[in-house]
């Protein structure tokens, strides 16, 4: 519980929250994105929040709003236990310009999170001293969890075979490929029509 | 010697106590093949676990002559790809595939590399014929182990015949040919089991 955490925030930056809720221990201060990382070095080094970790990094697409996406970020203070999220709103409509500082200089994991971000949102991080793809290949264009990234759209980076048919994906067609092999022997039971194993049928002897 | 004499056109000279056995040599060599298929473990993904079950002395498909794993492509004939293939590791695949030797077979291991399964998104290959040719093709998320000894009798059956079309692993029991029975029967009789 670390509503005073809010509160300690809030007097402190009295501009730069927007706002704030807490419901069921979820803490959550939204912010405006200027003051995004003077309120995240503030966390860290006041001895009050003491946050040390930064869990965890990310961002979510709201297609219909403007700013169309909010950075999200999860601390939690080892010493002191409690945890904290903050949010705030970036980029517009057709997401172009998406930028946001970035907390690699106060935290070391956030480097790879904020990779994974600009990754697969288009979420450029400022500052950032290695902002390239982490998960998919720099061949790779778009950000593919954005809302307006067709969801059925792949861009392989090799070729495929140049075979007829080979749009189709296995297990093919009963009457395709081999059969079954094991159904051309004929080391079955011996009176087993049906093939080497058979329909066995359960009955309630068995049980 | 039995199974050389079941398979092929060889002759036992009876009335003899060691005898002589007559053959092809296609045939003689595709046995020694299907028995001795050096295997290349090319794991990615929790498909890794039912492979792991399936090298283990409960299954050990050492059995079945695929015992050798090598680790090095040049050395292997038979190319196990287990798991999720991504468009990352797609030219990883077909490098490792052009690396090995001929003859050289593939067996697909799960849903994910038969087929992409349910990860139908940008990320993945919706199955590794789309890169490289493959053999035999093993369903299941994971398939339970008896399923890929299937398959690789499946291949030891392609091999020894010459057939390079793909061969894909069905239900114990095919529902064309017993459209009544049930798809997949998991229970066992009480009376195969040992006495408690």
């Amino acid at each position: 519980m670390s509503v005073a955490l809010i509160e300690l925030v809030k007097i402190n930056f009295p501009d730069a929250v927007l706002a704030s809720h807490s419901q069921l221990g979820d803490d959550t201060l939204v912010l405006k994105p200027e003051s995004w990382k003077a309120v995240a070095r503030f966390l860290r080094d006041d001895p009050r929040s003491d946050m040390t970790m930064l869990i965890d990094l990310t961002a979510v697409d709201y297609p219909d709003r403007e700013p169309r996406f909010e950075v999200v970020a999860h601390f939690y203070s080892l010493s002191r236990g409690h945890r904290l999220r903050l949010k705030a709103a970036v980029g517009d409509r057709d997401g172009e310009t998406v930028e946001i500082e970035t907390l690699t200089d106060l935290w070391g994991s956030a480097n790879w999170l904020e990779r994974e971000c600009y990754d697969l949102l288009g979420v450029t991080f400022t500052g950032h001293p290695d902002l390239r793809r982490i998960l998919l290949y720099p061949e790779f264009d778009g950000h593919p969890l954005r809302k307006d990234y067709p969801a059925e759209k792949i861009q392989p980076l090799l070729q495929y075979r140049d075979e007829p048919g080979i749009e189709k994906v296995a297990p093919f067609g009963v009457d395709e490929g081999m059969a079954f092999g094991r159904q051309t022997h004929k080391y079955g039971i011996a009176g087993d029509e049906d093939g080497p194993l058979g329909p066995k049928v359960i009955t309630p002897a068995d049980n | 010697m039995g199974e050389l004499k079941a398979t092929t056109t060889s002759i036992l000279e009876p009335g003899q106590t060691s005898g002589f056995a007559t053959t092809k040599f296609e045939a003689l060599l595709a046995w020694a093949q299907k028995y001795s298929l050096f295997m290349n473990p090319f794991v990615t993904a929790c498909c890794g676990m039912e492979f792991m079950a399936v090298s283990s002395p409960r299954y050990d498909f050492s059995r079945f002559g695929s015992e050798a794993p090598r680790f090095s492509p040049r050395q292997s004939d038979l190319l196990w790809v287990v798991g999720t293939i991504v468009q990352r590791q797609a030219p990883i695949l077909k490098r490792i595939y052009e690396q090995m030797a001929e003859p050289k077979w593939v067996l697909a291991f799960g849903t994910c590399a038969s087929s992409g399964g349910f990860y139908d998104n940008y990320a993945c290959v919706a199955g590794i014929d789309k890169i490289i040719p493959c053999d035999v093709y093993v369903p299941g998320c994971p398939p339970r182990p008896e399923a890929v000894l299937d398959g690789l009798m499946l291949l030891q059956d392609k091999i020894q015949r010459g057939d390079r079309t793909p061969g894909i692993v069905k239900p114990r029991i095919d529902p064309v040919q017993a459209p009544d029975t049930a798809l997949v029967q998991l229970r066992r009789s009480r009376s195969s089991r040992p006495p408690v």
